[in-house]
């Protein structure tokens, strides 16, 4: 048993929802209670869908339980298929049904429909949202080319020389509730069309049960969200020969891999590399002057797997930051994050809990945090601006404009995502420069709002407990002079500053602290 | 009784489940925590119906019920103890801890009443347990304020006082209208069930007269009633004719004279009708679909035809309790199609063919129905907003005028012209 205050994937079949959401010409028939109908909302409310989720709850109620729920099940079943009509049928459990064992997929089974039946046991006990999803994925692409895939041969991502056409590919990965992915897929077809490689299928969005069974008609597969789409690339390479990239093309070191990729799996000389560096604004921009300010920013990650992978590079090799924390709410990306953090020289934090992830934050004193909704509330708590890069999506992760975060436009929205919430160079300089003018007050800095002046509250009755604390404890006092000194520290780092000076003064065994202490402990520190 | 024409429907529903009222309750009670014994959809679906990231820690939870759980009954058992001191140590604060009982956890017979009077004999004078079961396969989402509300009458001590005891969650605001009003006519010994605080707990006895103010307390009456309360008849107070047949109730109750309540009530029925008027020129005729979710359904059908002329289609319910609700059913018009449950697609086929000019649904409906030319309503407003009483009428009528003025400013003149 875990107790738990809020969480980052919702259950298994909220996975398989996504899937079927994201598709058209199915319909999820699931053995649910009444109440798991909620899960409409996300896809209604949240991302503004003008459609209903594609799903049947068969609603069993407590008296039903000693009767015959396999009997409610079955009619569920026949009247989703008459009303629908469907081409495919996918049938799951939510956990309460998992518990009493009707098995609706072999149900639906034996019902003699002519359409491909996909059975779905997601196990509710001990997955997430995003396995359920990849599950999902997998089991409509197994179900719909298990036949096709004995007849063919293994595919050659190099045959569309021989066949005499343009390279083909899949993308696979984009569902309804990812983060982007409506734009991301956009972008990723527009990098492919001017290579002049050509989309065949982009699944689970927007594709039918139709264009899964011609997948095969693909050279290779663009899994754009491992989380999602590996365990059915993984599947069509085995099955059908069909190699995957595994590069995701966010940022813009990893959009150029990402095109390498692509184009070494194809065997297609790439022709344009060197116009590559210049199709986004982000190096210029890093590059430019004002970004200066932007170097050895520390910055706080926490996300999915995916995003948070990426955002680490991004941060350290193309904005220049210093990456303080590292973490992921996905246990299946554990390894490639903890490898990710590893070479950054920091631990990864691998966790569910919002508010382990909260105190990681508050320890790393960040200047700049990037992670989910979530953190973006911790954030502000904290008086740290934020930006947001990952799931659980927020309707404010929907914009209405055109903002993926993949490829070349991806980068420049990146930049400006992540440098808005901080201060402009300039800004800050001018800060620096006036600080001690008696006009200036902390926390009318533009891009905090109104949070920072009750961030810098929090962080004063912060400084008035801890004082009393350590007076307490080593009997450390701050002097006038240090106290007056620690105000001149810039706000967002004086926290960081002020516990560095008393641990400084602790092990030194000082009993207070003026101005000199605070640059002795400053310069020992470095 | 009015001849409505009451009919009964099963199949899917698209119906909240009683955790939902969590919700309210917790924001009601800020001394109390939820703790629900479920799954990770049981969690998921409280932050999603709650948008509970705004909040530091919020004051409910789910225990998730794990593979190893399940395995055996003893392990659960001793499972749910720990959590339950993690809490405790976690949140000092807490007075009443509500252990609230999901799907999964009545299909696996997790027994909570034992596992509460555990907890209860160890944190003897700290922390009080209660528990109830807000789970979709008994309760549907009002219904959960009704178990909470029954699980805390046995705590209630007794008293021959004579009171008036106002039960269900109002608004704050609102409930201090009310006992202003009480007061006003004369009735000055005024409590209300569930209290601010969970811990002051009203006590109640054969001098206490119930006066419901949320029309989906069923089982809480009923135990109320075993006490000795006298439950007083009357529709419920929404709009101004809920509301002030509501109050003329409880002074009939009283003993107190009728003229001296319209003399109270008369400038503020006034005021609140004049307040009306202006939504009313937009409500006046249009045709309403009500679709089943908080079993308020039948008291607002009843004030949007009799105070805003609204025309009505089909009210649906997801539950009805003739005898609570048989005041405000005679109060409805002639022939008014009540539909108890649901069956959704069905419900939805009706809508369609019905043409109407404003839906009441929940929110995995409204989109949907708009993105077909259909003005909707979302239902969980009316749990979430202060409706009750004369004061806040206009304010009701309003919740159902919004969304066609704005139809009406999007279609006819920007968009159109644009």
């Amino acid at each position: 048993m875990e107790l738990t205050l809020w969480t980052y994937e919702g259950p298994p079949h909220v996975g398989a929802m996504r899937v079927a959401s994201s598709m058209k010409d199915i319909h999820y028939v699931l053995h649910a209670p009444q109440g798991d109908t909620y899960a409409d909302l996300l896809f209604t409310m949240i991302e503004r869908r003008g459609q209903r989720p594609p799903v049947t709850y068969t609603t069993f109620q407590a008296r039903d339980l000693g009767g015959d729920t396999a009997e409610l099940v079955k009619r569920n079943i026949t009247e989703a298929v008459e009303r629908f009509k469907p081409k495919t049928l996918l049938v799951g459990e939510s956990c309460t049904a998992e518990l009493i064992q009707d098995q609706p997929g072999a149900l639906a089974k034996g019902m003699g429909f002519d359409i491909p039946i996909v059975n779905l046991e997601l196990p509710a006990y001990s997955k997430k949202e995003n396995w359920g999803a990849s599950e999902t994925f997998y089991q409509i692409i197994r179900t719909l080319l298990k036949d096709k895939v004995n007849e063919i041969e293994k595919i050659n991502p190099k045959r569309w020389m021989s066949l005499g056409r343009r390279p083909k590919v899949n993308i696979l990965g984009p569902t309804l509730l990812g983060f982007r992915c409506r734009d991301d897929v956009i972008e990723i077809q527009r990098i492919l069309s001017e290579q002049g490689i050509d989309t065949n299928v982009v699944a689970p969005l927007g594709s039918s049960p139709d264009d899964i069974a011609r997948l095969t008609d693909a050279d290779i597969n663009i899994c754009i969200y491992h989380e999602i789409a590996e365990t059915s690339c993984e599947w069509l390479k085995r099955n059908c020969g069909m190699e995957y990239t595994t590069t995701i093309p966010i940022g813009i070191k990893n959009t150029i891999n990402f095109i390498n990729e692509v184009h070494e799996k194809l065997d297609l000389p790439l022709t344009n590399q060197e116009e590559l560096e210049h199709k986004s604004k982000l190096p210029w921009y890093s590059k430019s002057v004002d970004s200066n300010y932007l170097t050895g920013k520390r910055v706080f990650i926490f996300g999915d797997g995916t995003h948070a992978i990426a955002a680490a590079k991004i941060a350290k090799d193309e904005l220049g930051f210093e990456v303080v924390g590292l973490g992921t709410y996905s246990r299946e990306m554990a390894r490639q994050v903890r490898a990710a953090a590893k070479e950054l020289n920091i631990e990864a934090l691998i966790t569910n809990s919002y508010l382990e992830v909260e105190d990681a934050m508050k320890k790393a004193s960040p200047e700049l945090v990037l992670g989910t909704q979530m953190e973006r509330h911790s954030a502000k708590r904290l008086g740290i601006p934020c930006s947001v890069i990952s799931t659980p999506m927020h309707v404010q992760d929907v914009p209405a404009r055109y903002s993926p975060q993949m490829g070349w436009e991806g980068a420049n929205v990146i930049f400006d995502d992540w440098v808005h919430p901080l201060m402009m160079g300039l800004e800050e300089h001018l800060i620096d420069m006036f600080k001690h003018d008696f006009e200036f007050v902390d926390g009318h800095q533009s891009h905090l709002g109104h949070t920072a002046t009750k961030g810098l509250d929090n962080k004063e009755d912060e400084h008035a407990q801890s004082n009393i604390n350590i007076q307490k404890k080593g009997n450390i006092i701050w002097t006038d002079s240090g106290r007056a000194e620690l105000t001149k520290v810039p706000f967002f780092v004086r926290g960081k500053v002020k516990s560095n000076t008393e641990k400084y003064a602790l092990s030194k065994g000082l009993p207070e602290i003026s101005d000199e202490t605070l640059y002795d402990a400053k310069a020992y520190f470095g | 009784m009015s001849k409505v024409d009451l009919n009964k429907e099963t199949g899917p529903r698209e119906v909240f489940c009683g955790l939902t009222s969590i919700v309210w309750l917790h924001r009601r009670m800020p001394d109390a925590f939820f703790l629900v014994v479920g799954s990770r959809t049981c969690a998921h679906l409280i932050q999603s119906a709650a948008g509970v990231m705004i909040f530091a820690e919020p004051r409910f939870g789910t225990a998730i019920l794990e593979e190893k759980d399940l395995a055996g009954l003893a392990d659960a058992h001793e499972e749910l103890d720990r959590v339950v001191n993690d809490l405790i140590s976690r949140r000092p604060e807490i007075k009443t801890l509500f252990l609230v009982g999901s799907c999964p956890s009545e299909v696996i017979k997790l027994d909570l009443a034992t596992v509460a009077e555990k907890l209860n004999s160890r944190f003897l004078g700290q922390v009080r347990f209660v528990n109830y079961s807000g789970s979709g396969i008994e309760t549907t989402f009002t219904q959960g304020e009704d178990g909470a509300l029954k699980a805390l009458v046995p705590l209630m001590e007794s008293t021959d006082d004579e009171k008036l005891l106002l039960v269900g969650t109002l608004a704050n605001n609102v409930e201090d209208r009310f006992k202003k009003i009480f007061n006003n006519i004369g009735i000055t010994n005024v409590e209300s069930f569930p209290p601010r605080q969970s811990t002051e707990l009203p006590k109640i006895g054969k001098n206490t007269k119930v006066l419901l103010a949320q029309p989906y307390l069923s089982d809480t009456v009923r135990d109320l009633k075993h006490r000795g309360c006298e439950i007083i008849q009357a529709p419920f107070p929404l709009g101004v004719e809920g509301s002030t047949k509501w109050v003329l109730a409880a002074a009939a109750a009283f003993k107190i004279n009728e003229l001296k309540v319209h003399e109270v009530i008369a400038p503020l029925a006034n005021r609140a009708r004049q307040a009306i008027e202006k939504h009313k020129e937009i409500l006046r005729g249009k045709k309403l679909f009500l679709l089943p979710e908080s079993q308020l359904e039948i008291s607002l059908a009843r004030f949007l035809h009799n105070e805003c002329e609204m025309e009505l289609i089909e009210v649906g319910t997801p539950y009805l309790n003739r005898d609570l609700m048989e005041e405000e059913l005679n109060l409805l018009p002639d022939d008014t199609k009540i539909v108890e449950g649901q069956h959704v697609e069905k419900q939805l086929d009706r809508v369609r063919a019905s043409n109407p000019d404003l839906v009441v649904c929940g929110m995995g409906l409204a989109n949907p129905l708009e993105a077909e030319g259909i003005s909707t309503k979302w239902s969980i407003e009316m749990v979430f907003s202060p409706i009750h009483g004369i004061d806040q009428a206009a304010d009701l009528a309003g919740l159902f005028s919004r969304p066609l003025t704005r139809n009406q400013i999007l279609t006819s003149k920007s968009l159109a012209t644009h």
